[in-house]
């Protein structure tokens, strides 16, 4: 699938209008107190099986597009297609049946904190997959947080007993319990240490490379890691997307705001990381 | 309009006396005093709607599929089983304190035989609900707002509600249930530990007649002021649980939100057990006359 770099229309941004998508978003639009649009008219298409990177400055609108995705809040208007179906005017249990194609690893991953990291990773499997004996459960839990590289002494650790880093595999594990077919990251990598955020960024990257056909969305404002991981890319600013490409169109971008955000985000030795590290 | 068709004011010059422009300073204050009061109003009105809406909404999804039992069980334990010490031994102590208080009273007109069916109707109807209402919303009603509070400013209930899972239905509706259930059996604990703490004030300490204490307390007190009791325990239980677990899931902001709604929380919790109390016994004494039972007379 080729991803162009997406010229500028009265209604946002147009899509590539390629039917194999797993997110489609037509001209979305969203506001809460009818008069100013947080959302103003964004179209985007995410290609299935790639790692595609939502950035953009603060309160730009990349929390509430992620909210729209997962159908935790209604657009005033436009339409979002999950892998081809129109979620806008889904009920609760329509939304809640196709939440189970989505794994998702939240900011400060989210754990449960009275539970113990093997049943948070449990969680999942006894809420949607009752018929599994609870043995399958465990064993099924064990072998998505050794996916995740937690070590096997940390399973019965409580959220409060470990490091930032653990509790994203743990997140992680938890959000590839059910095998969804749609990953998505919000800002994974805030506030971590260097090192901490590597370790994240090749979590991402290798997760996704096991998993074949997995679709995975990272929204971040950190063009360093999203270049390192990223197929796509597509900058939002102002609840609009600004450009949607590779991470070398957005090398090669004469958009001033995107020079600006790259020349501050990223550092000059990074243009050698652009080409893909996913097997595309 | 030409500036200088304008009628101007003349500039004051030197003091300007208070009384200058003093009603009509009054009067915006008296309008503003009544706007604040009547936006006052309109929010506590909406308040009461919402609080209506979601104990609505957490009971009818407590009957719907998948039943979460377990969750029931660890509430009814967290809220009932953890606040059985307590309850014990407040009721103790509010059964010793009554029944000196109320013989030192009866003891004027020699009529402390009757120590024992005062304290007891006390107690049932009134105290025992109110009490254990308020020590149960402070303990576990406190828990609950900062559990579910800090479960939403952490995103659990996002991660709750991204899993497909409603989280109305784990959080809300089991510690609603588990509240309504428990609340009678803590308030029947309080009676009973009352009463006992009453008989030994009576018979240990002031040496009263054994026989005599037993059956004008059996004489006077009627199962139905029993119920009562349990009854308005009940709504007590239903009134904490529905204000601190929507106090609770509308957190807002970190560690200073859920502070902030525990104490808001709490606070509403005992005032509405005190509140409801009054208006919970008017109601019940309409329904004896009503249905002619030998209730308040």
């Amino acid at each position: 699938m080729e991803v162009k770099v997406l010229e500028d229309t009265q209604a946002g941004v147009a899509p590539t209008g390629d039917a194999d998508s797993a997110i489609s978003i037509r001209d979305l639009k969203k506001s809460f107190d009818g008069r100013e649009f947080v959302m103003n008219g964004i179209s985007l298409e995410i290609p299935k099986g790639k790692i595609t990177v939502l950035i953009g400055y603060s309160g730009t609108g990349k929390s509430v597009l992620l909210k729209h995705i997962l159908g935790l809040l209604k657009p005033t208007s436009g339409s979002i297609h999950i892998l081809g179906q129109d979620i806008t005017n889904m009920n609760t249990r329509q939304l809640t049946k196709l939440r189970n194609s989505f794994g998702m690893l939240f900011q400060y991953a989210a754990l449960f904190d009275d539970m113990s990291a093997l049943e948070n990773v449990i969680f999942p499997l006894k809420e949607h997959r009752r018929e599994m004996s609870r043995a399958e459960m465990v064993d099924t839990a064990r072998a998505r947080l050794k996916e995740s590289g937690l070590d096997e002494k940390h399973f019965n650790k409580q959220p409060s007993e470990m490091s930032g880093g653990m509790r994203k595999r743990v997140g992680l594990a938890r959000a590839l319990a059910l095998d969804p077919a749609i990953l998505i990251y919000d800002e994974p990598t805030t506030g971590l240490d260097p090192v901490l955020t590597e370790m994240v960024d090749n979590l991402i990257v290798s997760t996704h490379n096991a998993r074949k056909g997995t679709t995975s969305v990272v929204v971040s404002h950190d063009l360093y890691a999203a270049f390192r991981i990223a197929d796509y890319v597509a900058m939002l600013d102002s609840g609009r997307v600004l450009l949607h490409g590779t991470p070398q169109d957005f090398l090669d971008s004469d958009i001033d705001l995107v020079k600006r955000f790259v020349s501050k985000g990223v550092r000059k030795e990074l243009q050698v990381h652009t080409d893909a590290p996913s097997e595309k | 309009m030409n500036q200088e068709s304008i009628p101007q004011l003349p500039k004051p010059t030197g003091f300007v006396p208070w009384y200058l422009g003093a009603r009509d300073r009054f009067n915006r204050a008296f309008d503003g005093f009544f706007l604040w009061l009547a936006s006052q109003f309109r929010q506590f009105i909406v308040d009461i709607g919402m609080l209506a809406r979601f104990g609505i909404e957490g009971f009818k999804l407590f009957a719907t599929r998948p039943f979460r039992w377990n969750e029931l069980v660890i509430h009814m334990e967290f809220i009932g089983n953890k606040s059985i010490g307590i309850i014990m031994m407040s009721g103790l102590f509010t059964g010793m304190a009554l029944a000196y208080q109320i013989y030192l009273g009866f003891k004027i007109v020699n009529a402390t035989s009757l120590v024992g069916p005062t304290v007891g109707m006390g107690i049932t109807r009134e105290l025992g609900p109110v009490l254990t209402g308020l020590i149960v919303a402070a303990r576990a009603g406190g828990a609950m707002t900062a559990r579910i509070g800090s479960m939403r400013v952490t995103e659990q209930i996002d991660a709750l509600e991204v899993m497909g899972v409603n989280p109305l239905q784990y959080l809300v509706s089991p510690r609603l249930v588990a509240a309504v259930l428990v609340m009678p059996l803590l308030t029947a604990i309080f009676d009973f530990m009352a009463m006992f703490g009453c008989w030994l004030i009576c018979i240990k300490l002031l040496s009263m007649d054994e026989a005599s204490f037993f059956d004008r307390t059996y004489l006077w007190l009627e199962p139905y002021h029993i119920n009562e009791g349990l009854f308005k325990a009940a709504i007590f239980g239903l009134f904490f649980a529905v204000i601190c677990t929507y106090r609770g899931y509308n957190t807002k902001g970190g560690a200073e939100g859920v502070g902030t709604a525990t104490n808001r929380g709490v606070v509403l919790s005992m005032v509405m057990v005190i509140v409801a109390d009054f208006f919970l016994t008017q109601m019940i004494n309409t329904f004896y006359v009503v249905f002619g039972m030998n209730g308040w007379k």
